[in-house]
């Protein structure tokens, strides 16, 4: 049992984390969220030349080595900066799926293309009625001889706009339920019929709701086998989502060091407010919440490093454990920053508004409770 | 990084796992596994095969008496042994004053007192809260009086655990001087409960059990000898004791033990009835603990890991000592609800003949022992109030980890 990081994995931390500070100031996130991709490309550019974007894949794939203790490094380094750029959406979500299914060499050679930041994916696979179900699927892609016909709405896609190329999960056959009949095909968004409504996310991010209208696509644009998408899908779900739990362990060490510096400054009543006993106890409920949390992600860190990235049990602990911790820590920052806590010129919300996100994106903290408890029987 | 045994921790594990087997009564695991009371002899009965096995003493450092195991091995060790149902070892001598005398007493004082509390042959109890002292310890009143070569003590010790069966007593008494601030005050000394002008009176607790006391001390004379470190000093041994009393009081090992049965009983339906396990709310309760504790395991590590890399069980054990007893007292509660009605009776410890006689087998109220949850949820709102209550944990993660 060893809790130290490698030499590999301490260069990597210092890596992501002097990005943060030296190049990454909430002045300078707000100037890259408001560019019209949603983020700054020479950021994505530097990433791509540090290597970042290669961590979460095999060297088979062109990768470096996909640990799962590597990718918590960098998400958590990359949610103290509240950083925009489409690390999760691009690179852990749809490549991270795409490096699942990956079969031929027309996905290899896109793969390689987004390690090296040129090329952006965004994958759809949520739809309305579908919430937290992985498997509720209505989209259709109807079989022919050489192409796939799609019909249907995915909702709430993720770097949508910017993306080269989609990820479209559809239904190939069976019930709109059924785990099975469900097939992974890539989709150019120029393509005929594809209808991107794009929108900001309150999060600081960019998404999309698209609609399919009989978009033809050749059968090579398939990815893995036919009806057989779900595996892959819900392990790169369940890797994505502890992901952002490793993203949210980032935001709270920082919401909870920076409440605890503003009330050592900002005097009331002719005194500090860190000297006052109900607020005090706040913070240090706010650290255990904090140590709580990280500690869950950790778990699931080493589980899925010890069985070959599947650890259903252990993510979804993780994600009830930071979910609980992120409500508390961000609702109690914003408390005990004041007035200032709900305004947007200050981090603390834009920290809050994450936070909040993440609670309710991969499944609720009680979908992931409810999950590890039939997990469990 | 990795959650991994070596392969030596793995053969470790297995030789803890069939010592266990072999010498553990079975009598006194299926106690311990029912959430049911030792006597003292059971206790040092199981204390002395420790001791023969040369295991009594993990955090010993290894020249007084401990095994010089790895971080890793410790918790494969305390965790093996609470699966196992293994009782704990009662921890004033061996956790609390034994460190205190290997790190501060003199060769005289190791030599007399150490040997006798890795043998359990004596039991010793712990002399801290007073009435009017307890999260602020160091108002306490007793008073300690030099005269030539013996200390007058005299004052009134509450809340003692077990002192009805102790042998000695380690205690806090102030020098009467009152220009001393109170932590410059206080003398760590040894008193042996049988000397003169010792009183013990018992309190009950609200599970109907004699397990806490009053000490009346009435000018107690003992041998300045019995003095520990040096006059006044007492007050920075006291503290190095309760950061050791509080990682104690995590008992990971113990309610993982505690969830599993707990699991395994509700996951069983009455005959004739349902399962407690389907329950969806119940079952949400259970997830939810379980992630706690699992989180809490980790924590745990990761200060263990801490301390073995050259750190000190810093402030952080106070996160174990506040979610330990969180934790521990929730499973206390959901043991009360998963015995339903029966939670009622108040028949304790129906299954000790020694304290019971009023309840031979034969006419056992309930299937198991249901009818002890109550009692012990009672019992156990203790947790959160000594070894400093979890609010006196909160001032000092404030003060000593945020620096408020």
């Amino acid at each position: 049992m060893n809790f130290s990081f490698s030499d590999e994995q301490r260069m990597l931390c210092d890596s992501v984390s002097r990005f943060v500070k030296q190049q990454y100031s909430f002045d300078q996130r707000e100037v890259a969220r408001q560019k019209e991709a949603g983020f700054d490309d020479k950021n994505w550019a530097l990433f791509a030349e540090l290597g970042w974007l290669m961590v979460p894949f095999s060297e088979k794939a062109g990768g470096l080595s996909g640990k799962a203790a590597d990718v918590m490094i960098v998400m958590e380094e990359l949610g103290k900066g509240l950083v925009v750029e489409p690390y999760f959406a691009n690179t852990l979500l749809a490549g991270k799926l795409i490096s699942e299914l990956s079969s031929n060499s027309n996905s290899n050679a896109m793969l390689e293309n987004m390690m090296a930041g040129e090329y952006q994916f965004s994958l759809a696979y949520c739809e309305p009625q579908s919430r937290y179900d992985l498997a509720n699927i209505s989209t259709q892609a109807e079989v022919f001889d050489n192409e796939f016909v799609l019909n249907g709405h995915k909702s709430v896609v993720l770097n949508a706009a910017m993306a080269d190329m989609l990820v479209v999960i559809a239904r190939t056959s069976s019930f709109q339920t059924d785990k099975n009949g469900l097939s992974a095909i890539l989709v150019d968004p120029q393509s005929p019929g594809v209808d991107i409504r794009c929108y900001p996310t309150v999060d600081g991010f960019q998404a999309a709701d698209i609609y399919f209208s009989n978009v033809t696509v050749a059968k090579s644009s398939l990815l893995g086998n036919l009806d057989d998408a779900f595996p892959a899908l819900e392990k790169t779900v369940d890797f994505a989502t502890f992901g952002v739990c490793a993203e949210a362990i980032g935001m709270m060490e920082m919401l909870y060091k920076k409440t605890v510096e503003y009330t050592k400054e900002r005097q009331q009543f002719g005194k500090p407010l860190a000297s006052f006993q109900a607020l005090q106890h706040r913070m240090a409920d706010m650290f255990i919440e904090y140590e709580q949390a990280k500690s869950a992600v950790l778990m699931a860190a080493m589980e899925l490093d010890s069985t070959q990235g599947f650890a259903p049990k252990e993510v979804s602990a993780a994600k009830s454990r930071v979910g609980k911790a992120a409500r508390l820590i961000g609702q109690e920052a914003v408390q005990l920053h004041g007035g200032m806590g709900v305004t947007d010129e200050l981090d603390i919300g834009h920290y809050f508004k994450r936070l909040t996100a993440i609670q309710f994106v991969l499944g609720s903290t009680d979908f992931h409770t409810q999950r590890y408890a039939s997990l469990c029987r | 990084m990795n959650n991994q045994f070596t392969d030596q921790e793995l053969a470790f594990r297995d030789e803890v796992r069939n010592f266990l087997k072999v010498s553990l009564p079975k009598t006194t695991s299926e106690r311990v596994l029912n959430g049911l009371r030792l006597t003292k002899e059971q206790r040092v009965q199981w204390q002395k095969v420790l001791y023969d096995k040369g295991w009594i003493a993990p955090n010993w450092p290894v020249e007084f008496g401990g095994t010089g195991w790895s971080a890793t091995q410790k918790y494969l060790f305390e965790h093996e042994c609470a699966a196992a149902g293994a009782p704990e070892v009662i921890a004033f001598g061996l956790k609390m004053v034994g460190p205190v005398i290997y790190t501060y007493g003199t060769e005289q004082q190791k030599k007399r007192f150490l040997p006798d509390i890795l043998k359990s042959d004596v039991w010793w109890c712990q002399g801290f809260s007073e009435a009017a002292a307890g999260s602020d310890l160091a108002s306490l009143q007793t008073t300690a009086t030099l005269d030539g070569d013996n200390y007058i003590v005299s004052g009134t010790k509450t809340w003692t655990t077990y002192a009805q069966h102790a042998d000695w007593i380690f205690c806090l008494a102030r020098s009467p001087d009152r220009s001393l601030k109170n932590q410059q005050a206080i003398n760590f000394l040894l008193i042996k409960m049988d000397t003169l002008g010792i009183k013990v009176s018992p309190i009950m607790m609200l599970d109907g059990q004699r397990e806490i006391n009053e000490v009346h001390f009435d000018n107690v004379v003992v041998p300045a000898e019995n003095l520990i470190g040096e006059p006044n000093k007492g007050w920075s041994y006291a503290k190095m004791l309760l950061t050791h009393e509080r990682t104690n009081i995590a008992k990971v090992a113990i309610s993982k033990t505690r969830l599993k049965n707990l699991r395994k009983m509700a996951s069983e339906p009455p005959k004739g009835g349902v399962a407690l396990i389907d329950d969806h709310a119940f079952a949400l309760k259970l997830a939810e603990l379980e992630i706690e504790l699992r989180s809490l395991e980790y924590t745990e590590m990761r200060t263990l890991a801490a301390v073995s890399s050259g750190g000190a069980p810093g402030p952080e054990s106070s996160i174990l000592k506040i979610k330990g007893t969180e934790v521990a007292q929730f499973i206390d509660e959901l043991y009360v609800e998963a015995a339903g009605y029966y939670c009622l009776p108040f028949v304790n410890d129906q299954f000790h003949s020694d304290t019971n006689a009023e309840f031979p087998r034969e006419h056992h109220i309930g299937q198991g022992s249901e009818t002890d949850r109550a009692p012990w949820y009672f019992n156990n709102r203790k947790a959160s109030i000594y070894g400093g209550s979890n609010e006196v944990q909160k001032v000092i993660i404030c003060k000593s980890v945020l620096g408020l």
